[in-house]
């Protein structure tokens, strides 16, 4: 998982892209899950977000995704949670200081935010704190249901 | 005549375009080089081991830092110190960390602290549970330093919670944060700054500096991006006892980066404690001299007389008079 989540924020140009082109897809069968409704829907895509993003980002289902934001790197694996990092006790390494063993969850989101298109520019807004009662919920579905433009992970994308 | 006297006389007119009326902030816009240091907190529940403390300090600095349990080391907290310290005059920067409280709580502090008297809070992430002497604590880290930043703006400037309710009176307080210049990801450090003034920092108190040419690419960096105009920012020192005490902080202090070169010095000096000494004041006088910089921020572990001994002699209060009859008047 741990390696996977590296992996992710090295293709964060080719993830970004992906999301380019599946993006119109999900757009377009919007009014095919409200039909269906949301309501029915949360428990299928919750699970179906957990076992994609799961093995991909070691994604913690915090409901409120902010990977666009953030190199393709969840910040939910920082064991502060900071999603506004990196904290001052990176390692000279690069490493975390609380887990040595694991690289800073925010020094992979600076160099995947490099790789990608306006990534610097992304990780520059100021992240609100964690809606905590969102917390296991889809993202996806979240934003579809606001009909708000998404990212790959569903986060927002509307300024 | 007030039933309670410690709050009237906290609350003297803020200036125009002032956000506290405390003397921290006094200094840092009548562009004088601040000097701030950090209280250590007791092991005690003796208000007498924070007083002694408190009457060393105050006489060299301009404000004292309460510290919030830092590296995640139990001690008095933050909220009792400033307590103390406001009860007897002074005007403390109140450090919180977002490791220990909620929103709910640290919401209520800020609210109970400026009432107390406190005009000056510093906005910490705060060390992992993992790091100090109680590693099988709960983790809290509900807001980190950016969102605790952005909410105690919100509760000042909007006077109201985060939930949109709404404050009767704000917290009328001066907003600080710190930095790590010398910590990786390097070149996003100054950004992290920036995000840090966008979030609502004021003034911000750095890491310990050892590293002067390290601080300078920093500054050159922050001056590009018009940062130093926009926050104050004062420099992290202290002294170290020894080679092998600069040893063991740098292996076991995260975020604490100790050149070689510092190592060597203390190595190589007959009386290791004075050297440490020297090469702080130094520091001190080469950091005075860096465009940007507004002060200097002085941390020691339990050498309160230390830190006092090295601000005189570093000479940087120039003919400042300081030492006054109490100290609510050294610090008010």
């Amino acid at each position: 998982m741990y390696a996977m989540r590296l992996r992710a924020t090295r293709h964060a140009r080719l993830l970004q892209l992906t999301y380019d082109l599946l993006e119109p897809v999900f757009r377009r069968i919007e009014p095919l899950w409200r039909r269906i409704g949301y309501d029915r829907l949360e428990g299928p895509l919750a699970g179906l977000e957990r076992w994609f993003k799961g093995p991909l980002f070691d994604c913690r289902m915090c409901g409120r995704c902010i990977l666009s934001s953030t190199g393709m790197t969840c910040p939910m694996n920082c064991p502060k949670s900071i999603r506004n990092g990196p904290c001052g006790g990176v390692r000279p390494d690069g490493n975390c200081e609380i887990d040595t063993s694991m690289r800073c969850v925010w020094v992979e989101a600076w160099s995947g935010g490099r790789r990608m298109r306006d990534g610097v520019g992304e990780m520059r807004l100021v992240q609100e704190p964690s809606d905590h009662s969102l917390s296991g919920t889809s993202a996806w579905l979240r934003h579809f249901r606001e009909r708000v433009p998404i990212g790959p992970g569903g986060e927002s994308l509307r300024s | 005549m007030s039933l309670h006297p410690v709050a009237e006389w906290s609350r003297y007119p803020i200036p125009p375009g002032y956000s506290s009326g405390g003397r921290f902030e006094r200094v840092l816009r009548s562009r004088r080089f601040a000097v701030t240091a950090e209280l250590n907190p007791p092991d005690s529940a003796d208000p007498e081991d924070t007083y002694r403390a408190a009457l060393v300090l105050s006489e060299v600095c301009d404000a004292i830092n309460a510290t919030d349990a830092s590296g995640a080391n139990c001690h008095m907290s933050s909220m009792g110190i400033c307590a103390l310290l406001t009860r007897a005059g002074y005007s403390p920067v109140l450090q919180i960390s977002c490791r220990d409280r909620n929103r709910i709580a640290i919401q209520g502090d800020v609210l109970g602290a400026a009432a107390m008297g406190v005009d000056n809070i510093l906005c910490l992430t705060g060390d992992g549970v993992q790091t100090g002497d109680q590693p099988a604590a709960k983790p809290v880290f509900d807001l980190d330093s950016i969102s605790l930043l952005q909410t105690i703006r919100t509760l000042r400037d909007e006077s109201r919670f985060l939930s949109g309710r709404e404050i009767s009176v704000p917290p009328r307080v001066f907003i600080g944060a710190a930095a790590n210049p010398f910590a990786p990801p390097y070149e996003w450090r100054p950004l992290r700054l920036a995000k840090k003034i966008e979030a609502g920092a004021q003034f911000v108190q750095t890491q310990y500096c050892f590293d002067i040419p390290m601080l300078d690419r920093f500054m050159q960096q922050v001056r590009d991006l018009g940062l130093h105009e926009r926050c104050f920012i004062l420099v992290g020192v202290g002294p170290l006892a020894s080679a092998r005490a600069a040893r063991w902080i740098r292996a076991n202090v995260p975020g604490v980066h100790i050149p070689d070169s510092v190592i060597a010095r203390l190595e190589g000096a007959a009386d290791q404690r004075l050297e440490g000494k020297k090469i702080c004041i130094e520091l001190i006088q080469q950091i005075h001299e860096i465009e940007g910089v507004k002060g200097v921020h002085v941390m020691a572990y339990r050498q309160e007389e230390t830190v006092s001994e090295i601000i005189r002699a570093s000479g940087v209060l120039k003919n400042r008079a300081r030492l006054a009859s109490s100290p609510a008047a050294a610090q008010r």
